[in-house]
């Protein structure tokens, strides 16, 4: 098992370096078409050929993963900090301010992510450009996304107020923010960590999604869910299977995450 | 029937909140207000100085939710602008093709799930085990739209889809807790008196392990309405999936907001429904 994990670290470091030197390892630019090159088979200079539109799906799947994993960690930061704000506060207060936000948990748990991402993507401006589309559609995700972790802070902060450390701290005068700040907090980083590892994935299958949808990232920008788009040509889909090397990719990604993080979502 | 109280009262606050949140969407949305009877270039201008001022008569965000509130409590949803019908019909008509789908997935990933974590926790082989994750876990990796598109090639029947979205959850989370309830001191001690298997799993670990189960329906329930999205979206499934996907790329928010509403309202209940049912009986063990 701890080779197993080994190896998908290893694979998560090099998909990750990939991603980030993409603008050194791809042979072209996401946008750029080679017209006289629509649908090309792989070659020397396309290793997984061209889309319809003549661009070169490597430099694309580079490109695309860069984004998928750059933005799916940015959008768990911002769904961690929003359940640690959320949930520390209201384990540690107590009272009424935490019974009201265990009912704003359940009350998130139970909606229906996907109809609520599609209606406030919906709001958005015809005209809003493919930077901005990526940004809103994780940060989006990031704020739909915060109620399971704040459960879990938020019961463990409640353990940690009655630990007899804190206890302890009372005992020797520390109260309100200083009891906060330096005892309760830095005894939430392994789940905060934990529960920011669980999401990544998910914001990925997620974007995944919607991309399909073509509700996701605007053109030409690519990512996961952008470039599996291509997978609907299915008359064109058994005859070029280097069109699967998103999914592949997108799999395989996953897939590591589970197995490295698996153990920090048995500690919570 | 103090806890049921509690439930109906929270339904009606996400009821009244969902409302003024989808009241404000809509009012905020960008068009909004604007008729496409504007662009007619016959009409003269007092016409339309006619046509704006009956369009700003709820105007402000206040009066819009009344007027919303008061239209929704007769059982108005208003009418598609994308697809120009009743909210309501197209509720009718979609509705029970959704229905469908989600019962069928959520009855075969329920079924598929927890027979192989019971077979999972009770045979005690390996192999079993750890085939049955490695499918679970290769599972939770595939997007449900993938899923759906690869069911499309196929020929299958795409509502098998949240059949096997709806697995993998059910069946690590069945196999944790049956594995907990399996390790009890009195599981133990019935195996050690020589009760079969299947008597241990019936009358010892399933009791235990069924008011978490029971609450777990509830989770399932949403995860399967918003799976049927990309489901019927990419398996041509006249659903409400299908229905919202339509209204998104119409920007048709009025529709979207009441579909929201709705499902939100469904999923609500059954979540209540289902910590209702996990409830220990009065005078019962906790």
């Amino acid at each position: 098992m701890k080779r197993v994990r080994l190896a998908a670290i290893l694979f998560l470091i090099v998909v990750a370096a990939g991603c980030l030197l993409a603008d050194v390892a791809a042979p072209a630019s996401y946008a750029h078409q080679f017209r006289d090159l629509p649908d090309a088979a792989p070659s020397r200079q396309h290793l997984l050929g061209t889309d319809d539109l003549g661009r070169d799906r490597f430099s694309r799947l580079l490109y695309g993963t860069r984004v998928s994993l750059l933005l799916a960690p940015a959008a768990a930061l911002l769904a961690s900090v929003l359940a640690a704000v959320i949930g520390g506060a209201a384990g540690f207060l107590g009272g009424w301010l935490e019974s009201a936000v265990m009912a704003s948990t359940d009350l998130f748990l139970s909606l229906p992510w996907l109809f609520l991402l599609i209606t406030v993507r919906a709001l958005l401006p015809l005209n809003v450009s493919p930077l901005a589309s990526v940004t809103i559609t994780f940060a989006l995700l990031g704020c739909l996304g915060w109620a399971g972790a704040a459960r879990v802070i938020c019961a463990d902060a409640r353990r940690l107020c009655g630990s007899d450390m804190v206890l302890l701290a009372r005992a020797s005068g520390a109260s309100g923010f200083r009891l906060l700040w330096r005892h309760i907090v830095p005894n939430l980083k392994p789940v905060l960590a934990a529960q920011f590892w669980i999401s990544v994935p998910v914001f990925v299958l997620t974007e995944a999604n919607l991309g399909i949808l073509g509700l996701g990232v605007a053109e030409p920008l690519p990512s996961w869910g952008s470039l599996l788009r291509e997978l609907e040509s299915f008359s064109a889909f058994s005859a070029q299977p280097w069109q699967l090397a998103p999914l592949v990719l997108l799999v395989l990604t996953v897939s590591c995450f589970h197995l490295v993080f698996k153990k920090q979502e048995l500690w919570t | 029937m103090r806890k049921l109280g509690k439930l109906a009262a929270r339904l009606l606050l996400v009821l009244g909140l969902g409302g003024f949140l989808g009241a404000t969407l809509v009012r905020l949305a960008p068009g909004f207000g604007v008729d496409e009877e504007e662009l007619d270039s016959r009409l003269s201008e007092g016409s339309m100085r006619a046509l704006r001022q009956s369009n700003a008569a709820s105007g402000s965000l206040a009066g819009f939710y009344i007027h919303y509130l008061s239209r929704l409590a007769h059982g108005d949803l208003g009418e598609s602008q994308a697809l120009n019908e009743p909210v309501r019909q197209l509720l009718a008509e979609r509705f029970p093709e959704t229905l469908k789908s989600v019962v069928l997935g959520l009855a075969l990933g329920w079924a598929a799930g927890l027979s192989l974590a019971m077979l999972a926790v009770m045979s005690r082989m390996g192999v079993v085990d750890l085939a049955a994750s490695l499918l679970a876990s290769v599972l939770l990796c595939i997007p449900a739209a993938v899923l759906a598109l690869l069911f499309v090639v196929a020929q299958a029947p795409g509502r098998l889809v949240l059949g096997l979205i709806v697995f993998p959850k059910i069946f690590h989370y069945a196999r944790n807790l049956l594995a907990q309830s399996a390790a009890l001191p009195h599981v133990l001690t019935a195996r050690a008196k020589g009760l079969g298997s299947v008597r241990v799993l019936l009358r010892h670990i399933l009791p235990v392990a069924a008011p978490q189960l029971l609450a777990l329906a509830g989770v399932s329930v949403s995860l399967a309405f918003a799976t049927a999205i990309p489901v019927e979206v990419l398996c041509d499934l006249p659903g409400i999936g299908q229905l919202a996907w339509k209204a998104a790329l119409g920007r048709d928010l009025a529709l979207l907001v009441n579909l929201t509403m709705i499902v939100t309202l469904v999923t609500l209940t059954a979540n209540s429904a289902a910590e209702l049912a996990a409830q220990p009986p009065r005078g019962g063990q906790a």
